[in-house]
């Protein structure tokens, strides 16, 4: 299997071109930005994100009843539920229904969960061909590249990269990069897909327990296009995706866009309640690690996640490394906390790639601790042998100088000492702070030892 | 009140001043400090690191140095967070419990404890503000810009009470600076690039001086303030509350 660079490495490539990583943080802060003004333009903002944390806790507590309850309405309205343990079920069961239908070009609008299993390349393997109608994930897929971001897709590529990526592939003209032109251009080529798929996948953001419905937010309608023209609608859900009531929905949707967007509510909030006749909804419900999640009780929480990205348009070090950087279909502090429990090995870099300043946290609609969770992680992976042995023994020395005062204070002196008169053996290259940043100047005496001249005496 | 001095590792073997203006402005308001020679560090670095199980001898250290006072105060949110949430010992629950309860960031001290209105302090420069993310989120030093409540700040209400300062504003007004214990080797890059970014911030409008509540955030944009030839200086916040300049 071919080693994953990890998050370090991934980052440190993409900052190799500054005014880039300055584009994409401003970008991104943008987005920071308009979420804050539409979250206080409510004056019910955190009582709507306790409201929120509190329905997600308790459909976590009470999971496999609500799944039941949403079976049964699901059946009882006319949609086809399967149920899906890990991702290669998965997909065997996306094929096994297009297949029954004879069905190998297939229409599919913005599902984290079909990138989290990996669909499109099964499909393709299998020859089924697979379009993603949502603007962005199309971009991101005629590059040839897996979205950066769960809600902005493409929000790595500037107009310029997209017109070309156009102009390669759909024919636009060279050097177009009129963001009209292109939306104009890519809705042509949408149309000629959605009046021609006979099945068309969706993800979904809210499924009713008691009603068996289930509800997709999306900004384009692209979903609503391709499920309107298709006969066959899959809608794909990790099972974490439950509400129990339609009351609550009204929590979600006005946390959903203001967190994401700064919208106050998404354009289109499509509810998908029964086949119309002589056509047909599958409901695959997911479970690919959440029910290990939900068994380990300090990441429990993060299956609490309605999929707005806040965290990451927050998140200092995303914006910094881009969503690539992250390895993982859910990038950002939230993937971070959701990608050990999938591969620890992996992903165990991830829970490392942040300052733990908290942002995230503050910004979570659910309030999920996601800095809390990363600092769990970290003692997991390390107990759990994941992390790069060099560093454990670098810890351990450290640990060994922090238990005795007499060895820290002369590590302390030492340190100072070699700064001071032989400063070429920590101002190199094999020291990472030296690389850009000066080193402190040592001062001529420590703290200690100046409260000893000048203190000490006195007390005693 | 007997308060014990906890002056965080590096602060001790890079940063006396700061140590020195800490001790010298809370015996200036009166309360009686003691440093107990014998501390070393409050395991924070090894425990973020993913490594908290290594802290145990550090922790015990750290209880035997400051479990007589009725509290510790230090120069360092980022310390006193991570004592406050993590301290924790086998053979001394109840002296690690009532350190976590006691000990205090010196600002969260003067605004909680000693409940200080007035200072006599000098400093006419102009000064940015450099809200350290543990201090700010963790400590609640001052509120958030992401949550939606009103507006305080316990550092800037200090610096207010300093004679001729004029602290400027910031575009990103808490923005985090990059440091993060070893992710600022760990992840280099990264850790790098917010660091000038938030460095450009403060030059942008017009700091002299750069301070805030947490040294080691200060060590990291000093360090890159220094390779970029900045005349713009970092300071602790104790230094200017402790300042007496004309």
């Amino acid at each position: 299997m071919k080693e994953v660079k990890d998050h370090a490495t991934l980052a440190e490539q993409f900052n190799i071109d500054e005014p880039r990583v300055n584009w994409h943080d401003e970008t991104l802060w943008f987005v920071r930005q308009k979420r804050d003004r539409a979250a206080h333009a409510i004056p019910d903002w955190e009582l709507l994100r306790e409201t929120a944390s509190g329905i997600k806790q308790h459909v976590l507590s009470n999971l496999h009843d609500y799944l039941e309850q949403f079976e049964a309405n699901a059946k009882a309205n006319g949609i086809t539920v399967h149920w899906a343990a890990d991702a290669v079920e998965h997909n065997q069961i996306v094929l096994s229904i297009l297949q029954q239908h004879g069905v190998n070009r297939m229409v599919k609008s913005k599902s984290m969960l079909t990138e989290e299993c990996h669909l499109n390349d099964y499909l393709e393997q299998h020859g089924v061909e697979v379009i993603d109608s949502d603007l962005g994930e199309r971009i991101v897929q005629l590059a040839k590249e897996p979205p950066s971001h769960i809600v902005l897709p493409c929000i790595h590529k500037k107009k310029e990269e997209i017109g070309e990526i156009f102009h390669e592939h759909l024919g636009s003209p060279a050097g177009m990069a009129d963001p009209q032109v292109l939306t104009e251009t890519a809705r042509h080529h949408l149309r000629e897909v959605f009046i021609t798929r006979r099945a068309a996948l969706t993800g979904v953001n809210f499924a009713v327990a008691e009603t068996g419905e289930f509800i997709v937010c999306t900004n384009e309608g692209n979903a609503d296009m391709g499920t309107h023209l298709a006969d066959v609608h899959i809608a794909c859900m990790g099972i974490e995706k439950l509400i129990p009531k339609r009351e609550h929905l009204g929590v979600f949707l006005r946390l959903l866009a203001r967190s994401a967007t700064g919208q106050p509510i998404t354009t289109y909030s499509s509810h998908f309640r029964k086949p119309r006749p002589g056509h047909e909804i599958h409901m695959v419900l997911v479970d690919n690690g959440r029910s290990t999640q939900l068994g380990r009780e300090d990441f429990r929480n993060s299956l609490k996640c309605i999929r707005c990205g806040a965290c990451m348009n927050t998140c200092p070090v995303y914006r910094r490394s881009g969503g690539h950087s992250y390895h993982n279909a859910v990038a950002g502090p939230i993937g971070a906390i959701l990608a050990p429990n999938l591969d620890m090995h992996k992903n165990a870099d991830l829970p490392f790639a942040s300052t733990l300043c908290g942002s995230c946290s503050n910004v979570c609609p659910v309030k999920i601790d996601i800095h809390d969770q990363l600092y769990k992680w970290r003692q997991v992976i390390v107990k759990e042998g994941y992390a790069d042995k060099k560093k454990g023994m670098g810890m351990k020395l450290m640990t060994q100088t922090f238990a005795s005062p007499a060895a820290f204070q002369s590590a302390g002196k030492a340190g100072r000492w070699l700064l001071k008169n032989a400063p070429f053996t920590v101002n190199n290259q094999l020291n990472p702070w030296y690389k850009q940043r000066e080193m402190p100047v040592p001062p001529k005496e420590s703290f200690g030892e100046w409260y000893r001249k000048n203190r000490k005496k006195n007390e005693q | 009140m007997r308060i014990g001095l906890f002056i965080p590792c590096y602060v001790d073997q890079f940063y006396p001043r700061a140590a020195v203006a800490t001790l010298e402005l809370l015996e200036k308001l009166g309360v009686e400090v003691v440093y107990p020679l014998r501390q070393t560090c409050c395991g924070q670095p090894m425990a973020n690191s993913g490594y908290e199980h290594l802290t145990k001898e550090s922790n015990e250290l750290f209880i035997q140095n400051f479990k007589e006072f009725d509290y510790i105060v230090a120069p360092s949110g980022s310390c006193v967070l991570h004592l406050k949430d993590h301290l924790h010992s086998d053979k001394h629950p109840a002296d690690a419990a009532a350190i976590r309860g006691k000990v205090y960031e010196l600002i969260e001290f003067l605004t909680d404890v000693l409940q200080v209105e007035k200072l006599e302090a000098s400093f006419p420069h102009k000064v940015g503000l450099h809200q350290s993310c543990h201090g700010q989120r963790g400590l609640k030093l001052s509120q958030m810009s992401e949550v939606v409540a009103p507006a305080f700040s316990k550092p800037e209400q200090f610096l207010n009470m300093v004679q001729g300062l004029e602290l400027i504003p910031l575009t990103r007004q808490d923005e985090c600076c990059g440091f993060g214990g070893t992710f600022c080797v760990a992840e280099e890059a990264v850790s790098v690039k917010m660091g000038k970014d938030r460095v450009a911030d403060h030059l942008q409008h017009e700091a002299a001086y750069i301070t805030g509540a947490d040294m080691s955030c200060l060590m990291h944009m000093e360090g890159i303030l220094r390779r970029q030839k900045s005349n713009v200086k970092v300071l602790h916040i104790a230094e200017i509350l402790n300042a007496q300049e004309l």
